[in-house]
């Protein structure tokens, strides 16, 4: 009897300090997971408030009724500085500079990357590293130049942005290609080029078609570190050129003007949503591109 | 039959030529890109270090005068300072929160692929938010300290954003809230390339997980942690969009960084040769970091090869 017993307890107080343990690491693991998004939920709760009710609840609040007031005053009627139009024109800055500058720097990093590891030539390995070298230097080693430029081709708008993005946008695409590409067997190449394949043949008929993965990570990265930019956008545009990241700086920051929680919760959450979406919906490949950008470069 | 040869043999100089062409045509954008946007970029900046430059930029030498007289300002002590009490705080608070988390989730947890997205979101919003998102979470009127209030602990104080002795510490926690997962992602690939038979053996011969952990697993991603503090340093010196956005450098100048000091001495304060300095200054810790990290692979590799 009594040796039965003891059988049966000493596995199960085992088993009783396994599920201790286990219990502790999922409450540890939740409550990592609360501290992470918290101040996403906080945003969202607060832009679905009514500017009266935060007055009185204070900012740390559930809402006590939902209301979409705050995103389309954000949208449609928040001011930045004395233009009143909303976060919607600064938006749509930022898209008509995301686009242009992801698509151009992503095919001259295509390029690049091809021609360094399929065309090698004296100079090819010292040519990337030098493509790449600036990818680590504080971008405020280029502000006074890059001032300097802009206002030469007087250029301080979208499009000294797309210039900007470009110029040290090249250096992380060029290493993504780079480094996929090398994994592609060079005798491909060459049986292409037997059969009278050329440059931009093999690179349409050959490289590309085995470039969408590569392609995706790229794009990730720059649609998202171009999107998220602020220290170009801030110092190089003005008035209503600015992309949404210095909009709503000049909205929310601390010298903003208006204090109304609900409208600033709503401008954070518009600007923030583009980037949370291809991560929700991509976030493979925006890991992926994380991990390789930084450990390679 | 002799016709096809000709046609195959007389386009073959040709496309030679073609194909030098076609590669020179194909790396000219990168080249001029390189050359302007980095190399003579580099160089104008250096140079500019080395005149009296206020206002405009000017092409009077004065050496190394500048360099000496930036120590001078107090306000550029203030900024280094933070620098190297944020940087070594920041790296050891979102090192350590990313490595304790990455064990954390190694171990065979349900559902790790949600925790793993909540972790590292952060890293997909920019600076600007999440620094906006800092401030009223920190500042007593908005955030937690009212909260407890209103909870009816009328005593409760976190007034650190607005406290010169104390602001830096914010952006360290903002910082560190943005990047853990990034650490956790980088930490939890490399925990999972470390050879299983060797745990599996460890523990046969009765050796306790935290031993296992201190012992094999974590020394054989050693280069991990390298890479993961290489990384940390450099944003940390780089950190410019979210202290804007948390603390705007203040109160007073009490958060100013070296990266905030540059931008506004040359664009609001009209001191271009006191902003360049600032930049080269930056640029050399920068090699200093990138001088101990390729140090360190050298030799890692040299012990591997052995």
């Amino acid at each position: 009897m009594t040796i039965a017993t003891t059988e049966q307890t000493l596995p199960s107080s085992q088993e009783l300090g396994a599920m201790f343990w286990r219990f502790v690491l999922y409450a540890g693991l939740v409550l990592l997971g609360f501290f992470f998004i918290v101040p996403l939920a906080i945003v969202l709760l607060t832009s679905l408030r009514g500017q009266e009710e935060i007055l009185k609840n204070g900012v740390l609040a559930l809402p006590s009724e939902v209301s979409l007031r705050a995103w389309w005053v954000a949208f449609n009627e928040s001011c930045v500085g004395t233009d009143c139009r909303g976060m919607a024109p600064y938006f749509w800055n930022s898209v008509k500079l995301v686009i242009p500058a992801t698509v151009i720097s992503t095919a001259l990093g295509a390029i690049t990357g091809y021609a360094l590891t399929k065309y090698k030539f004296r100079g090819s390995e010292f040519f990337f590293a030098a493509t790449i070298f600036g990818i680590f230097l504080p971008a405020q080693l280029f502000l006074l130049p890059t001032a300097q430029l802009l206002g030469l081709l007087s250029a301080t708008n979208i499009w000294g942005l797309v210039l900007i993005h470009n110029l040290y946008g090249l250096a992380f695409t060029t290493l993504f290609f780079r480094n996929f590409y090398v994994q592609i067997p060079d005798e491909i190449i060459s049986a292409a080029r037997i059969d009278g394949a050329g440059f931009f043949a093999v690179f349409w008929r050959i490289i590309v078609p085995l470039s969408p993965p590569i392609i995706v990570v790229t794009v990730i990265w720059q649609f998202t570190h171009i999107w998220n930019e602020f220290l170009y956008g801030a110092t190089f545009t003005t008035g209503t050129d600015l992309p949404i990241t210095a909009a709503l700086y000049a909205v929310t920051g601390p010298k903003g003007g208006i204090r109304d929680y609900g409208v600033e919760a709503a401008a954070v959450v518009i600007a923030a949503l583009p980037t949370l979406a291809v991560y929700i919906v991509a976030g493979k490949y925006f890991v992926r591109g994380l991990t390789s950008g930084s450990l390679k470069g | 039959m002799n016709n096809t040869a000709v046609k195959s043999s007389q386009p073959k100089i040709d496309s030679a030529l073609q194909e030098k062409l076609a590669l020179f045509v194909s790396l000219t954008p990168a080249f001029i890109i390189t050359l302007i946007g980095t190399f003579i970029f580099l160089f104008w900046t250096i140079f500019m270090s080395f005149t009296d430059s206020t206002l405009f930029p000017g092409t009077d030498l004065i050496g190394l005068e500048n360099y000496f007289k930036i120590w001078r300002f107090p306000r550029w002590q203030v900024a280094t300072g933070n620098l190297f009490i944020f940087a070594p705080l920041y790296i050891v608070v979102c090192g350590g929160l990313g490595v304790a988390m990455a064990i954390m989730i190694d171990q065979n947890v349900k559902n790790e692929s949600i925790f793993r997205a909540i972790y590292l979101y952060p890293m997909a919003v920019s600076f600007v938010v999440a620094g906006t998102v800092w401030r009223w979470i920190l500042n007593p009127s908005t955030g937690v300290e009212n909260l407890m209030h209103g909870l009816g602990f009328e005593s409760f104080v976190f007034d650190w954003i607005a406290r010169k002795d104390r602001a830096i510490y914010t952006v360290i926690i903002a910082q560190s809230w943005q990047h853990a997962g990034f650490v956790m992602a980088l930490v939890l690939a490399g925990l999972r390339t470390v050879n299983r038979d060797i745990i599996n053996a460890a523990m046969v011969d009765g050796a306790s997980m935290a031993t296992i952990y201190r012992r094999i697993i974590l020394p054989s991603i050693a280069p991990i942690f390298v890479a993961v503090f290489f990384i940390l340093s450099q944003w940390a010196l780089k950190a410019f969009d979210i202290i804007l956005a948390l603390t705007e450098g203040g109160p007073g100048y009490a958060t100013d960084v070296p990266s905030i000091f540059v931008r506004d001495m040359m664009f609001n304060r009209g001191q271009i040769g006191m902003a360049t300095v600032a930049a080269v200054y930056m640029l050399l810790l920068l090699f200093v970091l990138m001088a101990i990290y390729y140090g360190y692979q050298l030799i890692f590799r040299k012990r591997v090869a052995q």
